[in-house]
């Protein structure tokens, strides 16, 4: 029993000192991976309009060449940052850009350079998540959409998207999660998020493991949380199981109709 | 007949060097109800596919109101608006309910607002008897509510022409009869209607053009009388006699 007693006091000791630092780490590291996540999913969304837009032999030559170039681009983008590790990205943006330019651009804040090196990391996850979703709509719901003249945009926009996004709401859930933990590495430029707390408070006091189990539950509540939202907005993207019949007019009622009263529910699935 | 408003000039589509179309002519004017049969894989769908653009012909030119559609000056979505086209598949959009089906494009490609799209969408949903089904989802309505909302969607663009791939072939058999009663009705109405389909019953009583497509041409096209009635070619005989509640065929 006595170690657990001595565990307790020493985390007890660590917050009393370091629990509103612990905290501030807490609500950067979720914000950084929200934030990243969000900006990250509409780089993969974009990135997934673009690289499916259809071109035949007969396009013109330019149309053919811009999408060629637009896929390209794309390719490249993803494989550069789905193959390097965020931690190198995050060196080589932060001081890569000072080094170009003579100091010229550099970044004011690590919050800037943080968001952009998590976001565009998780956009080229995503981009490759979204080109699955895309893939799995049946090819009807484009031709349906395409059948009454809808352009690519739009049926995009209000058909393709929407189910894909269902789809690969499980994929973005893995990636926020994901963001949740990595954004650790960001320490590399001195971002304060929930570890680099753990780094300063056992610099200081040489508590290792008090400390490393404070991040540990730290860690696990963020993600759990996130995990239980997750689930909650795919239920709520699902709709209701059932529907309204709705009788106006009982000239209306049609073969089929005839055994469920106005207004009750009928399950069907 | 009225004016005509598709002409198909010598037609032809290769996928790879697989010929499904040669020199397909034929012209649809306003009111005609066109049925075009033939055994499975005579090209009656690809025809059809290529008339709204989702397959891009490989020779041949496709005149509506005069204008070959072709070319590359063509605004595509803009044409296949008036072009409505109903699936063997549905492919009502899953994410949206009956009503937002049929309200969609209207909103998006005709640019209305929501409540005249709404009025109309409501118009043609009760023509087909789905007004009830409104906030159904397509998944919880069967196969031939489906197609009615699909052929509601497709009507609520106000289409000169209606395409209908094989609307029935996916349904149960009990489901075949109310879908068919709606195309009948649409018929009875003046729509222009191009219907691919293998009711010889339907294809016999409501059109007024059969069509018979063999290996990607068109072997005998006429009234239903001379081509159901008194078929010409042995080919057309044959493919006939499988279907045994057509009389007068031997």
């Amino acid at each position: 029993m006595g170690i657990f007693q001595q565990l307790i006091s020493d985390i007890g000791k660590l917050l009393s000192r370091y629990g509103g630092a612990y905290l501030n780490g807490i609500l950067n590291t979720l914000l950084l991976a929200l934030s990243a996540t969000l900006i990250g999913c509409l780089i993969g969304f974009l990135c997934g309009i673009l690289q499916t837009i259809p071109y035949q032999k007969n396009d013109p030559f330019l149309k053919r060449f811009f999408l060629k170039l637009i896929r390209a681009i794309i390719r490249i983008y993803v494989e550069v940052f789905r193959g390097t590790p965020m931690v190198l990205q995050a060196v080589f943006i932060y001081y890569g850009l000072p080094y170009f330019t003579n100091s010229a651009i550099r970044f004011t804040s690590v919050w800037a350079a943080s968001l952009l090196v998590v976001s565009i990391n998780t956009g080229a996850y995503m981009a490759e998540s979204v080109r699955g979703g895309i893939i799995s709509i049946d090819p009807g719901q484009t031709e349906g959409a395409k059948a009454i003249g809808m352009t690519h945009f739009q049926t995009m926009l209000h058909v393709i998207l929407p189910q894909a996004l269902r789809n690969i709401m499980p994929q973005i859930g893995n990636n926020y999660i994901i963001n949740v933990k990595d954004t650790s590495v960001m320490f590399i430029i001195s971002f304060t998020e929930f570890f680099a707390v753990h780094r300063a408070a056992v610099g200081a006091t040489y508590l290792y493991f008090p400390s490393a189990t404070v991040e540990m539950i730290g860690y696990l509540c963020m993600t759990l949380l996130a995990s239980f939202l997750l689930r909650l907005m795919e239920k709520k993207m699902d709709g209701k199981s059932s529907y309204e019949l709705i009788n106006q007019d009982q000239l209306v009622m049609t073969a089929g109709t005839y055994n469920y009263p106005a207004g009750q529910n009928v399950e069907r699935r | 007949m009225g004016e005509q408003i598709l002409k198909i000039r010598h037609l032809s589509k290769a996928f790879g060097t697989n010929i499904v179309l040669k020199d397909i002519d034929f012209t649809v004017s306003k009111g005609d109800v066109t049925a075009i049969i033939g055994a499975s894989g005579s090209g009656k769908s690809t025809l059809l596919r290529c008339i709204n653009l989702l397959e891009t012909p490989t020779g041949g030119e496709i005149l509506y109101h005069g204008k070959n559609i072709l070319d590359h000056k063509t605004n595509q979505p803009q044409y296949r608006s008036h072009v409505g086209m109903v699936f063997q598949s549905f492919n009502l959009f899953n994410n949206m309910t009956v009503l937002e089906n049929c309200v969609i494009g209207q909103m998006k490609v005709l640019k209305k607002n929501r409540e005249d799209a709404v009025k109309n969408a409501m118009k043609y949903l009760e023509r087909v008897g789905m007004a009830p089904y409104i906030k159904a989802r397509p998944r919880q309505i069967s196969g031939g509510q489906k197609q009615r909302v699909a052929i509601a969607r497709a009507l609520a663009m106000e289409p000169e022409v209606l395409l209908f791939d094989e609307p029935t072939s996916a349904l149960d058999p009990e489901m075949v009869g109310e879908v068919l009663d709606v195309m009948q009705n649409l018929a009875k109405d003046g729509m222009t209607m191009l219907v691919v389909t293998h009711e010889m019953g339907f294809a016999r009583e409501v059109s007024n053009q059969v069509v018979f497509m063999s290996d990607g041409i068109i072997l005998e096209e006429g009234t239903p009388e001379e081509v159901i009635g008194n078929p010409r070619h042995q080919e057309t005989k044959d493919f006939l006699s499988r279907f045994r509640n057509v009389p007068n065929v031997q």
